[in-house]
């Protein structure tokens, strides 16, 4: 009996290794074959952070700070991980009701249980003071720095750009940005984006099961540092920057004032203009809608996107070619009676004394005059009609810079507009068009269209007496002494020195005693041409182009005001008063500036 | 004298080994488990690794003494150490204390005892002793009876304690009986009781009931039609689909809610994963994440972190799984099937019965909380709240495992000697 039943001890032996074969088994598959467990115990502890850097600081011409951040706090959510929160009070903490809440979680767990998401941007600094000691009562939130752009002043907002958050679209196409992440969209932020973005980093934290912090995941070792974004050093000068604006102010136009010998952009301005401040952060796109309906186009960059013609400032340059071309010298004289009539057409002059010679062309800005220039240049001999002599003389205007756009650092550049020979053909037919057809381009008027930047560029190759450097706006990206070698290019002109000064001793007298002569300054020798665009929509632009001093130039500048009439009247004050704050940092004839500042042409059509 | 020196030449030292093995395995884990920076040092009493620490010295201190003691004090006094189990079961139900919903504990100022650990001893030593009296047969009805009411009434006692984990402990002793002669049906019975019971929880019970009646059926035609088989069967099937009918009714109607969840849990009917399934979750989390050879020492997260619940003592195994893997937990599995092999080939070799079936008793015991602990940790078991033998922390299980084991090693060293 014993015996038969101390068999039965195998029995028992064999479900003792039945029972650690399954187990053995078991732990196989929830330790080798099924990886969801590694997963999930990984969504447990680890926490991705993302380590946003700061974005580079953007510093003015003279090293003074123009752009820097502020901190900022998203709360994020993982939902997998909510539990057990009062979820009233965090209602009440981020200023949100209860449905609000619902909805958003609902979203938020649609895209995703088990990844971070913002719960609310940009929360307030209490909520995030009381938030940051109660966040352990909220298992599954936390708070992530963020850094949000400011401006000291509100002045450059066209220039600078600002800062979103980056569309879906390039979020698909780029793998560096994530939803939510921030990127430039538009001025500086846009062009240098790659500068100013730097490196974002992340960090692996180890959290339990209270979501507190425990450490680093494995000491580091998969942590990227975040590396700040690169300081701009921009060309501009913050102080005559704010100046140009306050000159602007209730006027449509554009200041843009060059550095002739570097290309530097020393001021632009577009008037009206907005404050920077108010796109940045949760109010972004709120105030965006308000300024973006808004019938003055403040978004507008009038500085490099609106095309004007040039009108009398581009007799400079028929001067040059006429005189390059051998057409004209200093002492080719043409008469004026009220303007230059041919035929049928005719082409108005103001009264003034003649026969004038080049310079007194200049000074006196003679129609006449420049038409007889535009067709001598056309009508030359050396071409076998006025369709080549048209074609030569575009190609000495495109030089200087104008019906292309610059290769150059602010983006949505325009290119403005010179006509090619194939556009006239295509518009009267070839051989249909001649000299008398297109005229109107001998005084700066007709299809020809140029930028405010552009006649700056102008003014600047003006003052190097035939060559420029590409008008940028940031001097070094990083370092100061780095300069950017990509503008150390000298584009020069088809045209020798000695007509350039010629033509510049007319700008001169457009000053001393000619159509500018009213605001001459003694203290500084300026240079400078009047204009009038002519507006078929209402009253003409007045624009003034000037650069001083006269001998070794520090400042080539562009000015233009819409709506106000004849050249002298307001764009020649106002480019004045920009070139003494800029040279002798304060103003003499403090009447003119402050007629300059109070003059509202905003309604003016 | 000759005898004294025996006793240590004739100990089973692999079963001492293996002891030794677990415990240490045992202490290294609860260190892990409980680790943190500030209380670094091994000996901080403060913290549970220090304490378990002075509990299995304690333990060794006691399994030496146990050695050293005469092997008949245990026979002799069997009924007496059964009496004081059922006694201080008592004593427990009325001056107890209560630690998360069981009544189990008595304060000892200091060190909290818990007289269920130390009850399985009692019943382990009255059984044996039962058992091996002479012309006691196992066939006969009324010693069925006495011995199911020497397991069943501290049995009992600890099911009022709210202790239903320890209670179960107790149908360890089906291995014994089935040794010392009860019928092979009981083990297949039970196995076949779990499986309907699984079942009749999963399936709606009427589908249950129907499908048996076909079965029935079709075995009525199988079978020699003569009366009495035709009974057994029809009896079978009431027998069989009133226990269907009575498990649903009493899962709906006597189960409490958490209980009622657990089952649904482990039978997959639910995935609650915050509510009673986050805790068997979390378990298969830790252990699953520690892939082939862990994470190693102190670089478990899941536990450390406390995303498992009671990490040094119920789920100490999760430790074990997620610092050392697939490699440490086969380890500790081998440590265990081995060591309930070798006291069962140990308790085969002795002479008298009652060593014997308590060897029998001791694997059984430490067998069942093994098959409750793990199977649990791993998702394969309800939760049921017992401890690993040598490895979870606890002074009142280190003790009475030692006690437990060391009392079978003590008769086992003295097998060559004559009863
Ligand atoms: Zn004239």
């Amino acid at each position: 009996m014993q015996k038969a039943l101390s068999k039965r001890k195998y029995v028992i032996v064999l479900i003792f290794y039945i029972t650690g074969i399954l187990f053995v088994m078991r732990l196989f598959y929830i330790q080798i074959i099924d990886r969801s467990y590694l997963l999930s115990a990984n969504s447990n502890v680890l926490r991705h952070i993302t380590q946003y850097p700061a974005r580079g600081l953007i510093y003015d011409r003279k090293g003074k700070l123009m752009v820097y951040n502020e901190a900022t706090y998203d709360l994020m959510v993982i939902p997998r991980q909510v539990k057990n929160i009062d979820t009233l009070e965090l209602c009440r903490l981020v200023g949100i009701d209860l449905p609000t809440f619902r909805d958003r979680m609902k979203k938020i767990r649609e895209y995703s249980v088990y990844r971070p998401s913002v719960f609310e941007k940009q929360i307030s600094k209490e909520a995030y003071g009381f938030l940051e000691e109660k966040l352990y009562k909220y298992q599954g939130f936390y708070v992530q720095p963020r850094t949000l752009r400011k401006y000291g002043k509100p002045i450059a907002a066209h220039t600078m750009g600002y800062v979103g958050e980056v569309s879906p679209d390039i979020c698909e196409s780029d793998p560096y940005y994530k939803s939510g992440d921030y990127i430039g969209i538009s001025g500086i932020e846009k062009s240098y984006e790659e500068n100013l973005r730097g490196h974002k980093g992340a960090k692996i934290i180890m959290v339990d099961v209270f979501n507190r912090e425990k450490g680093s995941f494995q000491d580091g070792k998969y942590d990227t540092i975040a590396e700040m974004g690169k300081n701009l050093y921009a060309s501009l000068d913050m102080e005559i920057q704010e100046y140009g604006e306050l000159l602007m102010t209730n006027k449509k136009g554009s200041i843009v004032a060059i550095e002739p010998s570097s290309g530097e952009i020393l001021a632009l301005v577009s008037s009206p203009t907005y404050d920077p401040n108010l796109l940045v952060g949760r109010v972004r796109s709120f105030n965006y809608n308000i300024l973006a309906q808004d019938s003055l186009k403040p978004l507008f960059n009038r500085a490099l996107q609106a095309t004007y013609p040039p009108g009398s400032t581009f007799k400079l340059v028929h001067a040059l070619v006429g005189l390059q071309e051998g057409v004209l010298n200093l002492q080719t004289r043409y008469g004026c009676s009220m303007g230059y009539s041919f035929g049928s057409v005719h082409v108005g002059c103001h009264a003034h004394g003649g026969p004038l010679d080049l310079i007194g062309s200049i000074a006196i800005s003679c129609n006449a005059y420049y038409c007889n220039v535009f067709r001598t240049i056309l009508d030359n001999s050396e071409f076998p009609n006025q369709a080549e002599g048209y074609r030569t003389w575009r190609n000495y205007v495109t030089s200087f810079g104008f019906g292309s756009r610059f290769d150059t650092d602010i983006p949505n550049v325009l290119s403005g507009f010179i006509p090619r020979n194939e556009y006239f053909d295509k518009y009267y037919g070839k051989n249909r068009w001649k000299f008398l057809t297109i005229i109107s381009l001998a005084i700066g008027q007709g299809e020809i269209l140029t930028t405010p930047l552009q006649l700056a560029n102008l003014a600047a190759t003006m003052a190097n007496r035939g060559y420029y450097y590409t008008p940028h706006i940031i001097k070094a990206v990083g370092d100061l002494n780095h300069q950017q070698e990509k503008y150390r290019e000298k584009h020069t002109v088809p045209i020798s020195r000695q007509y350039f000064e010629m033509v510049v001793e007319g700008m001169y007298q457009v000053v001393e005693y000619g159509t500018a002569h009213y605001y001459k300054m003694d203290s500084i020798p300026i240079c400078g041409k009047t204009g009038t665009a002519q507006n078929p929509h209402g009253k003409d632009h007045s624009i003034f182009i000037a650069f001083a001093p006269k001998d070794n130039p520090k400042i080539a500048i562009s000015v233009i005001v819409e709506n106000a009439g004849f050249g002298a009247t307001w764009a020649a004050p106002i480019a004045f008063l920009m070139i003494e704050k800029y040279l002798k940092g304060s103003i003499a004839k403090k009447e003119v500036e402050e007629r300059m500042i109070n003059g509202n042409l905003m309604n003016v059509k | 004298m000759r005898e004294e020196r025996n006793i240590f030449r004739n100990i089973d030292w692999i079963l001492v080994f293996l002891y030794l093995a677990l415990v240490v395995i045992g202490w290294i884990n609860i260190y892990a488990a409980v680790y943190n920076e500030q209380h670094g040092s091994i000996l901080d009493f403060s913290q549970r690794y220090g304490k378990q620490m002075v509990w299995i010295i304690t333990s060794i201190v006691i399994a030496l003494i146990l050695l050293m003691m005469d092997p008949k004090v245990f026979t002799a006094f069997s009924y007496f150490f059964y009496g004081i189990s059922v006694l201080s079961l008592l004593v427990v139900l009325l001056i107890g204390k209560e630690v998360s919903g069981s009544k189990s504990w008595i304060d000892l100022g200091g060190f909290d005892l818990q007289p269920s650990e130390f009850a399985k001893i009692g019943v382990n030593l009255a059984v044996a002793r039962y058992l091996s009296t002479l012309n006691i047969r196992m066939e006969d009805f009324r010693t069925k009876v006495n011995t199911f009411m020497l397991i069943g009434i501290p049995a009992i006692l600890i099911l009022f304690q709210d202790d239903t984990g320890s209670a179960l402990v107790f149908s360890a002793f089906i291995f014994v009986l089935y040794r010392e002669g009860l019928s092979g049906n009981v083990l297949i019975i039970g196995a076949l009781v779990i499986v309907l019971f699984v079942v009749a929880l999963m399936i709606n019970k009427w589908i249950i009931i129907s499908l048996l009646g076909v079965v029935a059926v079709v075995w009525f035609f199988l079978i020699k039609k003569n009366r009495r088989d035709v009974i057994s069967l029809l009896g079978l099937f009431v027998l069989v689909a009133g226990f269907v009918y009575s498990v649903d009714f009493a899962f709906h109607n006597v189960l409490e809610d958490h209980q009622k969840q657990r089952i649904n849990v482990l039978i997959g009917k639910e995935t609650d994963l915050k509510g009673a399934g986050y805790n068997v979750n979390q378990s298969k989390i830790a252990i699953g994440s520690g892939r082939f050879f862990g994470k190693g020492f102190l670089e478990g997260t899941q536990t450390k972190y406390n995303f498992v619940p009671e990490q040094s003592t119920d789920f100490i195994f999760c430790t074990v799984g997620e610092e050392h893997g697939f490699v440490g937990s086969v380890i500790v599995i081998g440590l265990f099937v081995g060591l309930f092999v070798r006291l069962v080939n140990a308790a085969e070799r002795q002479r008298s019965g009652f060593a014997r079936i308590y060897g029998y008793g001791v694997a059984s015991i430490l067998f069942i909380h093994f098959l409750i602990n793990i199977g649990m940790t791993i998702g394969l078991a309800p939760v049921i709240g017992i401890p690993l033998p040598f490895i979870s922390y606890g002074g009142s299980s280190v003790f009475a495992f030692t006690i437990l084991l060391f009392i079978f090693i003590r008769m086992d060293a003295n097998r060559l000697q004559l009863v």
